[in-house]
């Protein structure tokens, strides 16, 4: 067994049913404890400054990588053109570099607010890492080996699929550079963290309020059977 | 019909002392903790004055309430889209600053200061950070007035009193404050549950209380700007949201909440309120001069025997039918029409009720003597005559209780006073006169009804006071759980430390 086996087939199997496992868990068992938990009571100037680019610009990007992983043929169809290729590249870019500004707003914010650092978990620290490693690998790729939105429907597109058909080919990754491995690396890590760590947000995100009703109202759980009024 | 029942607290403002017994019982039973030390579910406020957090009423900044747009009634704060697109960064919560950093002292620098010349000082820490900090604000600032160039001057309600009326509050003779108890509202319209984009705020339906489920909490904090009241607080330790709970426990053992019991001034009532559910909405959209009617009106009369058999039918016990027929609350609101409700135009529907405060009348320096501003004749008759000769502006009240209208408000206050001075008149004459008889019956009252408000503001016992139904837990959740499985639990909630998530 080699490298190439052991992080690109054995560890994302590992970390999808880490991240399976320890999410369910946790929703079931400890849901006190899922929570975005948000500064902004503490602090909010540089909140300002830092949360609504880097969570704008994540949550772009990763619609983006999410669409290219489940519809490449329209991405190729769409990069035919080369204008329209650069300014598919020069948008993400944009994003990349905006959301990664953020991110080093939000790092600095929390490593020098005496307010803010009482509220830090060495969990916290972990995912700050993470995520600083994550974008910064991934503006760098998009820089130096272009163009991503072109060569990643023939790279990770297939190589997620074999991942989630259970037929993994660790082989198509073997031969890229070493800042693509290690950000593909870095997302099983990611993966694996999330249901430990407050990432575990992002899958709360609150798309239900969109449809229910503005009251809601509760009465207690009834036991029929004891109920004098039935 | 959708009946529904309310446990309502009445608060006699009169009476109050302004000795915040109620905020201490209140934050030593539930808010004594780590994340929560700045938290005051209940508060008193000093009025005129910019209260807790700070400017609290100002909605065109904090965005809290309903406000009509368009015929229909909207979240001030958000339309449901925009509410999600804001998770990231919410512009209209307060900061802590705008509460208070909460703060402790230094207590053991006084036993290990080494021996010196002088007295050792217990310096302020930050209950945060625990680093030393000044000072600058705290809960209750402004108690009494203090520096009311600051807080009194920019009372939000004080805004379109005239300037000749604000004046004269500036005079020392003529200096008036009246407290301002506040807890939840317990809304029958609440903006918190609307605004919480979890669905994690809820109404219990048999009594009303409006709760934070901090299982489903995630932190968009979204109900703490849409409360108008600014009464759901965000814990900065567990990253929840907190709120009053009416001391739910407490009522559920035929306890009064613990702001009601230990009040001094035995300002507080609390009874069973019978509403419509369906008449919400309606209610809640009126123009602003008819909110108060509106909302006395979506109060049922416990009375009538449809009402009865109508709240049977959606499921209100027996017992509590027959409580809402005893509540104080509902004599208060709805037989005698004295209470209002706070601030009636965020259209929440506020549950708490409040009767405003009498002031005394304004006064004149003459030759270096105080004197009233009153022909030396009759006193009270003339304050009777000319509420505009009270200290506290009957505009403001109307601006704190009704919406601006003052209609409700001058009708509370005379029959108040008509109350006095019949009881007066009796006590010291024995004899009442025709002025006076006269006198409620312009106030819309008579001799007998005076003379119950009288013994219910004056001399209630703890069991007048909080008539409170059986709340029959023992037909919900120890009917199903196992009372063994929980022996050795404290009482029936956390299982698990309530610990903050990673
Ligand atoms: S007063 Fe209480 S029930 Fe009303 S909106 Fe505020 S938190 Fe909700
Ligand atoms: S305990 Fe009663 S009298 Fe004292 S401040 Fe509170 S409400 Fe007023």
């Amino acid at each position: 067994m080699n490298f190439n086996t052991l992080l690109f087939m054995i560890f994302p199997y590992v970390s999808i049913a880490i991240f399976i496992i320890v999410t369910i868990y946790r929703s079931i068992f400890r849901p006190f404890t899922v929570s975005s938990l948000s500064s902004q009571l503490l602090e909010r100037r540089w909140l300002y400054w830092g949360s609504i680019s880097f969570h704008w610009g994540v949550a772009l990007i990763l619609t983006g990588h999410l669409l290219a992983l489940l519809v490449p043929q329209s991405l190729v169809i769409w990069n035919a053109a080369p204008l329209r290729l650069y300014l598919l590249e020069l948008t993400a870019l944009a994003l990349g570099i905006w959301c990664l500004a953020g991110l080093v707003v939000l790092t600095w914010r929390r490593l020098s607010n005496k307010r803010i650092r009482v509220v830090t978990t060495p969990m916290d620290l972990v995912i700050m890492v993470l995520l600083l490693a994550s974008v910064i690998t991934g503006v760098t790729i998009a820089i130096v080996y272009r163009f991503g939105s072109y060569w990643f429907t023939s790279v990770f597109s297939p190589y997620l699929w074999s991942i989630l058909t259970l037929q993994p080919q660790p082989a198509i990754i073997a031969p890229l550079p070493w800042v693509i491995q290690l950000h593909m690396l870095n997302f099983f890590v990611l993966l694996a963290v999330l249901p430990f760590s407050r990432l575990i947000h992002i899958l709360t995100y609150p798309l239900g309020y969109l449809l229910r009703p503005w009251q809601i109202v509760v009465w207690y759980r009834r036991v029929t059977r004891l109920d004098p009024r039935v | 019909m959708n009946i529904r029942a309310q446990m309502s607290m009445l608060f006699h403002l009169d009476k109050c002392i302004g000795c915040h017994t109620c905020s201490v019982a209140c934050k030593n039973l539930w808010t004594d903790r780590k994340g929560a030390e700045y938290m005051w579910w209940n508060n008193v406020e000093t009025r005129p004055g910019t209260g807790y957090p700070t400017q609290w009423e100002n909605q065109e900044h904090y965005r809290g309430g309903w406000e009509k747009k368009n015929g229909a009634l909207d979240l001030r704060l958000h339309s449901r889209a925009k509410g999600l697109a804001k998770l990231y960064y919410n512009p209209a919560l307060p900061s802590l600053e705008d509460y208070y950093e909460p703060f402790t002292f230094r207590y053991q620098d006084l036993f290990n200061a080494p021996a010196g010349d002088d007295q050792p000082t217990a310096i302020p820490i930050s209950l945060i950070t625990g680093e030393p900090l000044e000072i600058k604000t705290g809960p209750n600032w402004d108690d009494d007035l203090s520096g009311s160039n600051i807080y009194a001057r920019n009372d939000p309600s004080m805004e379109d009193v005239p300037p000749e009326i604000r004046a004269q509050l500036d005079e020392l003779e003529r200096v008036v404050f009246n407290y301002l108890p506040r807890i939840c509202n317990h809304c029958l319209n609440p903006a918190c549950v609307a605004a919480c984009p979890s669905g994690a705020i809820y109404k219990r339906a048999e009594d009303g209380i409006v709760l934070v489920n901090e299982n489903k909490c995630r932190a968009w904090r979204m109900c703490i700007a849409a409360c108008p009241y600014k009464k759901v607080f965000y814990n900065w330790a567990t990253g929840k949201s907190e709120k009053c709970i009416l001391c739910f426990p407490r009522l559920e053992t035929g306890q009064a909440p613990a702001c009601a019991h230990s009040c001094v001034g035995r300002i507080r009532y609390m009874g069973v309120l019978l509403y419509d559910a369906d008449k919400i909405p309606e209610a809640a959209l009126v123009p602003d001069s008819e909110l108060v009617a509106a909302q006395r009106a979506a109060i049922l009369d416990p009375f009538d025997p449809q009402v009865v058999s109508d709240a049977r039918a959606s499921g209100v016990r027996e017992d509590w039918i027959e409580f809402a027929q005893k509540s104080p609350v509902y004599k208060f609101l709805k037989q005698w029409g004295l209470a209002l409700p706070l601030h009636p135009e965020f259209r929440t529907m506020a549950m708490m009720y409040y009767i405003p405060p009498l002031s005394p009348v304004v006064s004149l320096i003459e030759d270096g003597l105080v004197r009233l501003d009153l022909a030396p004749e009759q006193h009270d008759f003339e304050l009777f005559q000319r509420l505009d000769a009270a200290r506290l502006p009957v505009q403001y009240l109307a601006n704190l209780f009704a919406a601006g209208n003052e209609q409700p408000v001058r009708y509370s206050l005379r029959k108040m006073l008509a109350v006095r001075l019949y009881m007066r008149r009796k006590s010291l004459q024995q004899e009442i006169d025709q002025a006076t008889l006269a006198l409620l019956t312009d106030a819309g009252t008579n001799p007998a009804e005076a003379e119950e408000i009288y013994k219910l503001t004056t001399l209630p016992s703890l069991s007048e006071r909080f008539v409170l139904p059986p709340y029959h837990r023992e037909m919900t959740i120890e009917a199903y759980r196992d009372p063994l499985t929980q022996k050795g639990a404290t009482g029936l909630g956390y299982l698990q430390p309530p610990a903050r998530g990673e």
